[in-house]
């Protein structure tokens, strides 16, 4: 039943908005994610979806079109990246505050100053406090796999979040690789027909959306909003059965590689966990104890399988691709941190790296590692910045 | 879903709350008195008043109720102090003081 193709990610994205016939898809372009809507546009302009394509002047818009959109009742999607979406900032919070299911593809990539178009994640990272759901992606088949499970993700009743899709920019965005893609129809049965319970269009039971909260109301309504983000984590994972049970391809908040009895454990996110594994496997080969934890879903954080995949690591390395300029380290590393609550019993560094599309080689993954294995004999680090805040690949 | 309409008080818990504060139903702002906001507030001199009615054309929110074809006092409930009522008044019926006097 499944369809084998060779596709980018932004293709394989915008064949997965296709395939859900989405009802309203607001964007305006800016690289890396442009080629998103303009496939879907011209999925559009051919009669293959039923969707209401809007193109706006800007970013701000396209999320305040797809607030208007959802809460009026219609499936709504945009995709973007960078600047466009520290454009959208003001609008991502009002679309979580409102509880409106919309689904973001965010093809990351280093938000600008000094001016940069390549991959990072600094504009995902700078969004992370939004109330959104952010799931990231390693490659295009799971970029394609996690959009369609967003969709059924924001709209569950206990939910009721938006949903940002992460994958690479460039990097997965551009490459084509081989995919496995689902029938149409079973797609379509599997994220079902959008009915909310409340949307402005009703003419059966009218309701005024997004009124002024005073002092009395707004802690409640983010104690609310806080707890939709803890139920997810169940939500995500039944989600995920479901999907598996459709697909074969079965997935967890967090993808444990090789960390069994692992000495040395890496943690990190996106399309650096491919370039880990196979150093993963070199060392393996050697008799080196050494493995990797990939996030997939960095909102919820998913702090108690990490807690509890740590079984009795001596020294772990969390990657951060984007610089949250905190003098203590990386938005990752800090999550990590609070998820271990001080009581970890091993030593955690962190290094920021692969900045503004700095590359990330295997050379780079086997030079963590060793350092990793000079912490756990007590010598010195090379590294120059503080003892546990390090940079990877950076010309000292 | 629990029905929405009774879940916004100043007593409602997180979990009772409405949904994102979403209201159904009109009228809802009988249950909201915004007239806290006043600093000042506009007093009736009924003496001074021939019930022409200018005032409760003119006035924004209902603070000035009418019965059986005339004014009668403010009801202060909604009313912010904003003081059209005062500018519109053609025979000085309308006055008014500060929140304190």
């Amino acid at each position: 039943m499944g369809i084998k193709d060779r596709l980018s990610g932004n293709e394989a994205t915008a064949m997965a908005m296709k395939s859900m016939n989405m009802d309203v898809m607001a964007a305006f372009p800016i690289t890396p994610s442009t080629e998103i809507p303009e496939q879907f546009s011209q999925y559009v302009a051919n009669g293959l979806t039923d969707t209401v394509f809007v193109p706006v002047e800007s970013e701000h818009s396209a999320m305040s079109a797809c607030i208007g959109s959802q809460a009026a009742g219609a499936r709504s999607c945009t995709a973007t990246s960078s600047n466009g979406l520290a454009l959208m900032h003001e609008m991502l919070h009002i679309a979580s505050a409102m509880r409106l299911p919309i689904t973001m593809a965010c093809i990351t990539r280093a938000i600008t100053g000094p001016i940069n178009i390549h991959n990072d994640h600094s504009d995902a990272m700078s969004s992370r406090d939004c109330g959104w759901i952010q799931i990231h992606a390693e490659d295009v088949q799971e970029a394609y796999d996690n959009y369609i499970m967003s969709v059924r993700i924001a709209e569950h009743k206990k939910v009721l979040l938006p949903v940002m899709i992460c994958q690479d920019g460039f990097i997965t965005s551009h490459a084509v690789e081989n995919v496995e893609l689902l029938e149409e129809e079973d797609i379509r049965s599997f994220v079902g027909f959008y009915e909310p319970d409340y949307y402005l269009l009703n003419p059966e039971l009218k309701v005024a959306m997004g009124p002024y909260d005073p002092p009395t109301y707004l802690m409640e309504h983010k104690r609310q909003q806080a707890e939709a983000m803890i139920d997810s984590l169940d939500v995500i994972k039944e989600i995920y059965d479901e999907f598996g049970k459709l697909t074969g391809r079965y997935y967890d908040l967090i993808e444990t590689y090789k960390i069994e009895d692992a000495e040395r454990i890496i943690i990190l996110l996106g399309s650096s966990a491919g370039t880990a594994k196979i150093v993963v496997d070199e060392l393996r080969s050697k008799g080196e104890k050494v493995g990797i934890i990939k996030i997939r879903s960095y909102r919820p954080f998913p702090g108690k399988l990490i807690r509890e995949a740590l079984k009795s690591p001596k020294v772990v390395a969390v990657l951060d691709k984007a610089e949250g300029l905190s003098s203590i380290g990386g938005p990752v590393y800090s999550d990590v941190c609070a998820a271990l609550n001080g009581n970890a019993g091993f030593k955690i560094v962190n290094y920021i790296y692969g900045i503004g599309g700095r590359d990330v080689r295997t050379d780079d993954i086997h030079e963590v590692f060793a350092d990793l294995q000079d912490d756990i004999d007590g010598k010195e680090s090379k590294a120059k910045t503080a003892a546990n805040y390090r940079y990877l690949a950076l010309r000292e | 879903m629990r029905q929405l309409g009774d879940g916004i008080n100043a007593k409602v818990t997180w979990k009772e709350i409405t949904l994102a504060g979403i209201v159904t139903d009109g009228g809802k702002s009988k249950d909201f008195e915004t007239g806290d906001w006043r600093n000042s507030k506009p007093v009736w001199l009924a003496e001074n008043c021939k019930q022409c009615l200018i005032c409760t054309a003119f006035c924004p929110d209902s603070s000035i109720p009418v019965k059986d074809k005339k004014r009668v006092d403010f009801e202060y409930k909604h009313c912010k102090g904003c003081g059209i009522c005062e500018k519109v008044c053609p025979f000085n019926a309308i006055e008014m003081k500060g929140e304190e006097e």
